[in-house]
């Protein structure tokens, strides 16, 4: 048994992909990673991921933009140089916090989503002239794939994939 | 079949018994001659305890009364902004100053008088006002529920047909509601309370912006609009509901099809009469002030209240067991509207304050000045609770799941749309003489009282769960 083998099963319907996936996870083989030309709805549920937590992040983000503009504008409107510009008060950040609302609202906007995606290029390793991790090219147009480790009997893997409707079997030495 | 639990009506008629007895006893201790105005205001001096008060008071009183007053709030303001400059720009020149001072001359006895008499108006208008503020809050709080039911209809939204029925027995308070905001109307017209300042012919004679309106602010125009409206209204809701229970029982989609197109005129017909609704029932308070905002304003405001009052009767109804189809992914959609519409509406109250705030004109900003100036905690209490407190409990979308959590904002959201409509009119009527007490709390509580004993009585009258509506099964298995 080598621990570096892996079992690429193919799909050609979205509809059998999440059937395989039920029986795979029932019958406890470890689902290495699905791969599908298209977000297939409840794939993620199917396979036990954990919910994601890039709202919480951009949340934070949001906070952190109010504050940075909430201080950059007190900074500047009102300790540093509070002139009189077309009466309007400067005395404290209170009276004329109308006029810098739409800052406010803005930066809140700009540093939430910003931070968000370049969040989410971070955690799932996007760049450009990353080189593409594509086991096979039909994934990206009209098949499915789902790759799991081998562990035990191959013969006995390959056999329960093809009885889980998979179009292709593949037994894959990963380096 | 829902049976109205006989708690929940016994709930509602001792609501409607505590709510006639308070009404009644604001009206009966509204003060009725300026006699009695003498007293209270012989009292508060007193309870100012100064004995210089009395020309303190009387300086104070003329200055508010500048705030607040109907008649030629934007002239004074005017006026007394440019003498402070004149008087400032060429304050050695001594020549300036008798100018200034003959105008502020004036008879104290007769000013005395004046104030008395305004007093006595803002006084006997509490109970009215009061009453007015309820009476229109809940009757919009139907037609918030009527728009959003014409939409989801128009829409063809595969989510809503299970509660189609929920949002129709909440616009069967639309009739009864209506019927009693347009005798409160009439009232008004008939000069039983002074409400609409434009409709006093004293005014109407001597003041020249209000003679200027005329053609539009009459009691007879005024009244055919609000007929007009407040029929149409009832006669979409009327027969939609009818057309909904006949496509029960009907064999193809005939009563759908008509439904579907009567719901989208009626959503034309309800954008035009909404703006033209906002501006007379609840801009005209303040006829000296405009802002072309507003309709939309009222609208946000008393949409999101809709959606609220379906999403609370929807959580009552599922927690009692009546709503098998409705599950929590439905929950989570109306959950999502309060949370949108609510940010909707701050954004329109910040639109509309920011600009007149911003460019300070005078005419304009005199509405801000007395709702800053006299009522803050309520004019700034209702961002809080429209906007601060849904944004941060209704963001997550756990939360949006979590019945107690949902009731707890919508207790939130609703009351502070009463308090958004109480701002909206009580400035106007009563000025500075507001208070939340037993009038308004009694007025809030007998309609309370008359809508829930209206919308589960008519809850009753029909199976909670379209049968042949061509979305239904796709409603009953929505899931997000």
């Amino acid at each position: 048994m080598s621990s570096n083998k892996v079992i690429h099963a193919i799909y050609n319907d979205d509809d059998v992909l999440m059937d395989a996936v039920h029986k795979t996870r029932a019958a406890h083989h470890h689902i290495e990673e699905v791969f599908t030309p298209f977000p297939v709805h409840g794939l993620d549920k199917a396979m036990g991921i954990a919910p994601t937590r890039l709202a919480i992040c951009a949340f934070i983000y949001g906070c952190i933009g109010l504050s940075v503009a909430t201080t950059m504008m007190n900074y500047i409107m009102i300790q540093d140089w509070p002139q009189d510009i077309g009466g309007k008060p400067s005395f404290s950040y209170i009276q004329n916090m109308p006029a810098f609302v739409p800052v406010m609202f803005e930066m809140t906007v700009f540093f939430a989503a910003h931070l968000m995606v370049i969040t989410f290029y971070m955690r799932s390793k996007l760049w450009p002239f990353k080189k593409a991790e594509n086991p096979d090219l039909r994934t990206t147009d009209d098949h499915f794939l789902m790759e799991v480790a081998v562990k035990g009997d191959e013969a006995e893997l390959v056999k329960f994939f093809e009885g889980t409707g998979a179009v292709e079997v593949k037994v894959i030495d990963k380096h | 079949m829902y049976t109205f639990s006989s708690k929940l009506k016994t709930f509602s008629f001792v609501l409607m018994i505590v709510g006639i007895l308070g009404i009644g006893y604001g009206f009966l201790t509204a003060p009725k001659t300026i006699q009695d105005v003498e007293t209270i205001l012989k009292a508060e001096e007193s309870h100012e305890g100064h004995e210089a008060a009395a020309v303190n008071h009387e300086a104070k009183a003329e200055a508010q009364e500048a705030v607040a007053n109907h008649e030629e709030v934007a002239k004074t303001v005017v006026d007394s902004t440019s003498h402070d400059t004149i008087a400032k720009a060429i304050a050695p020149v001594v020549a300036a100053k008798p100018e200034v001072a003959t105008e502020k001359v004036v008879d104290p006895a007769k000013e005395h008088e004046e104030h008395a008499a305004h007093v006595l108006s803002q006084l006997q208008n509490k109970p009215w006002a009061a009453l007015y503020v309820a009476c229109i809050f809940f009757m919009l709080i139907t037609m918030g529920a009527l728009a959003f039911y014409a939409i989801q209809q128009v829409a063809q939204a595969g989510w809503s047909p299970v509660l189609f029925r929920v949002m129709q027995g909440i616009t069967s308070y639309l009739l009864p509601g209506s019927i009693i905001f347009f005798i409160i109307l009439l009232a008004s017209g008939f000069h039983m309370n002074h409400l609409f300042i434009w409709m006093d012919e004293k005014v109407r004679a001597t003041d020249e912006i209000i003679k200027g309106k005329a053609g539009y602010l009459n009691f007879p125009f005024w009244i055919i609009r609000a007929t007009l409206f407040l029929t149409v209204w009832n006669l979409y809701r009327f027969f939609s509901r009818k057309n909904c229970l006949a496509q029960d029982e009907s064999n193809d989609n005939s009563y759908y099809k008509k439904n579907f197109k009567m719901s989208a005129a009626f959503l034309v017909f309800f954008i035009v009469s909404e703006s033209i609704m906002s501006w007379d029932w609840i801009m005209s308070v303040d006829p000296h002030w405009f802002s072309t905002l507003f309709g939309w304003y009222v609208f946000a405001s008393f949409f999101v209240s809709g959606i609220t009052a379906i999403q609370m009767v929807t959580l009552y109804l599922k927690s009692k067991g009546y709503l098998e189809n409705v599950n929590s992914s439905h929950i989570h959609d109306l959950s999502k509207f309060m949370f949108g519409i609510s940010v909707f509406w701050t954004y329109l109250w910040f639109s509309q304050f920011m600009l007149i705030w911003y460019a300070n004109i005078p005419e304009e900003v005199t509405y801000f000045v007395m709702r800053i100036e006299h009522y803050n905690i309520t004019f700034f209490g209702a961002v809080a609770m429209n906007f601060v407190f849904p944004i941060l409990l209704l963001i997550n979308t756990d939360f949006k799941r979590i019945a107690w959590i949902i009731v707890m904002a919508g207790i939130v959201i609703l009351f502070g749309h009463y308090i958004d409509f109480f701002n909206m009119i009580m400035p106007a009527t009563v000025g500075d003489r507001w208070f939340i007490g037993i009038p308004e709390i009694s007025s809030l509580a007998f309609f309370l009282g008359l809508f829930i004993y209206v919308v589960f009585s008519a809850l009753t009258k029909a199976p909670l769960v379209p049968k042949r509506n061509p979305f239904i099964e796709e409603s009953k298995h929505f899931h997000y």
